[in-house]
């Protein structure tokens, strides 16, 4: 017995990392899944975005566990596609209980340096695509009376990180939407929470970046990246982590577990949010 | 299979209420237990607190599913009487990977007019007896070397905050600055610790006189409808109040695998309280 049998679950960027071990856990609990992933490059994006063959894996993956699975090409920043990917949803599998509201991109740049395409791609897909993604699937959960919503915020939803004030801002204001989305749609029995995820491993964190952020310099190397993953979190021999400890925790906010909790925010961090900050490079 | 199959885990306040629910709960997923309970009355309290009665069904019901429990009186102002009980549960069980410092009590007044009494018994209990607790019984999962998980049970009173409760308050505040500094001490060794805040929930700490009239003021004799008519607003959620299972099913995603990379955080269940 599955803890999301007779479920269905829809994911936005579904087609690899943190959505896949979403639509891959969700199908293992017992759910049918709708992924959203826009498949494509974006102008401002530095590293390979999630392609065709990245949502064919998925599909592959849930299938093998028997469950039924509607794979989309979608933008989370045109609520005409997710408009279309949630009636496409429900026509083929009569509802839609569960959002996981993923899809998410990573740039770099000091603040005053950021170009507003940048801005505005980041604010575009991490906040309003959120906003998109909930707007698409509340009508439906309110006239159902029921529903779940998890919403992908990050550490970075709780305090700053260095040369990405945009992703920064944008993982702020999920948390600020979750909860109005919270408030909102209590008195319908439909609850919403986040997720602060802290370093995961995926393709949107390991690239030539990522590696230098970590590295501290230029010419970082994938080593620099998982000793810098060791030394952003306290407990003992963890570095950058799977992104199945993210499903782990959307699986317990989705199911009847949590069938109270609304409005709140998990960080799943190893620790980090406990370390004392310190000041590497103090300018005196 | 269970999620905690071969564990064991030390719970305070588990004669009854939400510690008896997770009694049950990490029973059913396979863990034994090591129980304690004052199982008498703290002379601030204005409501009935539990008594061997209650205990003895705790035990009856984790026996009835097949697990092993090792039960006792104890005050969780003891320091010494914590470390026997804990010592002799870790002597029979085998091991230690769980503690659940959820003991805790209840009474009002406006500050001003607060005794003493109320004052210390109150930060005796909710805030100095969790730090006792967890001094028994956290040496006990580092000599494991397998890690585990520690939960405090804070409240919503630590995060949003009402009239004539400033000892609870101010106990449960406390808690989340010990969560936090052990948080850290204890992330080397692989032990979490994490804190839950509950909204009301529905148990005798609750459903009972004193306590409607603290959510009543306005009432001479405020009933439990009385009651429910105030205790719905704080919640977003249309309910009342939630059940200890509710919060013993944070307590199993905390503790078990799922939650393994989850520490130092603040849980909050509260139907949407502070939304």
């Amino acid at each position: 017995m599955g803890m999301l049998d007779g479920k269905v679950a829809l994911i936005t960027g579904g087609s690899r990392g943190q959505g896949r071990a979403h639509a891959v856990t969700c199908a293992r609990e017992g759910a049918d899944v709708v992924i959203v992933d826009i498949a494509d490059q974006m102008s401002t994006v530095p590293y390979k975005m999630a392609r065709q063959e990245d949502l064919d894996e998925t599909v592959k993956q849930v299938e093998a566990l028997d469950r039924r699975i509607l794979a989309v090409q979608g933008d989370v920043r045109d609520q005409g596609q997710l408009d279309a990917a949630v009636t496409q949803g429900i026509a083929e599998f009569g509802k839609i209980d569960i959002l996981i509201a993923n899809a998410g991109i990573w740039t770099q740049a000091p603040f005053w340096e950021l170009t507003d395409e940048q801005w505005d791609e980041m604010i575009g897909v991490n906040l309003t695509g959120v906003w998109k993604s909930a707007k698409a699937v509340a009508p439906h959960m309110i006239e159902r009376q029921s529903g779940s919503i998890v919403i992908t915020s990050s550490t970075n939803g709780i305090e700053p990180g260095l040369n990405y004030a945009h992703y920064v801002a944008a993982k702020h204001g999920v948390i600020g939407l979750m909860k109005n989305i919270a408030l909102e749609l209590a008195p319908y029995g439909i609850r919403c929470n986040s997720i602060n995820p802290g370093a995961i491993r995926t393709p949107m964190t390991d690239h030539q970046g990522a590696w230098d952020m970590f590295a501290g310099h230029p010419g970082g190397t994938e080593a620099d990246l998982i000793e810098g993953g060791y030394h952003f979190t306290a407990l003992a021999g963890t570095s950058f982590m799977d992104p199945q400890v993210i499903a782990d925790t959307a699986l317990y906010l989705n199911s009847d577990l949590a069938a109270k909790v609304t409005g709140v925010t998990i960080p799943v961090d190893a620790g980090h949010l406990i370390l004392t900050g310190v000041n590497n490079t103090p300018v005196k | 299979m269970g999620q905690l199959d071969g564990k064991v885990a030390f719970i305070t306040g588990a004669a009854r209420g939400q510690g008896r629910s997770h009694a049950i709960t990490l029973a059913r997923e396979g863990a034994d237990i090591i129980a304690v309970d004052l199982c008498a009355q703290a002379e601030s309290v204005p409501y009935a607190m539990a008594t061997p009665d209650d205990l003895a069904e705790t035990v009856k019901e984790v026996e009835a599913l097949d697990r092993r429990i090792i039960a006792s009186q104890a005050d969780i102002r003891d320091l010494g009487a914590l470390t026997e009980v804990v010592n002799r549960g870790v002597a029979e069980l085998g091991r230690l990977d769980i503690v659940l410092a959820n003991a805790g009590i209840s009474s009002m007044a406006p500050t001003l007019e607060m005794e003493e009494t109320a004052w210390d018994e109150m930060i005796e209990i909710n805030l100095t007896g969790q730090w006792k607790t967890i001094k028994a019984a956290v040496p006990h999962i580092i000599e494991g070397g397998r890690g585990g998980s520690v939960v405090i049970t804070s409240s919503l009173a630590a995060i949003t905050t009402n009239e004539n409760i400033a000892h609870y308050t101010a106990a449960k505040h406390g808690l989340i600055g010990l969560m936090r500094v052990l948080a850290k001490e204890l992330a080397p060794h692989s032990i979490r610790v994490n804190t839950l805040h509950p909204t009301t929930v529905a148990t005798p700490m609750i459903l009972n006189e004193p306590t409607y009239k603290l959510f009543r003021p306005d009432l001479e004799n405020p009933t439990y409808d009385d009651f429910a008519v105030a205790a719905r607003t704080l919640n977003k959620l249309p309910i009342v109040a939630v059940e200890p299972s509710d919060i013993s099913n944070a307590v199993l995603y905390l503790v078990s695998d799922s939650g393994r990379y989850i520490t130092g955080i603040t849980h909050v269940i509260d139907a949407g309280g502070q939304v």
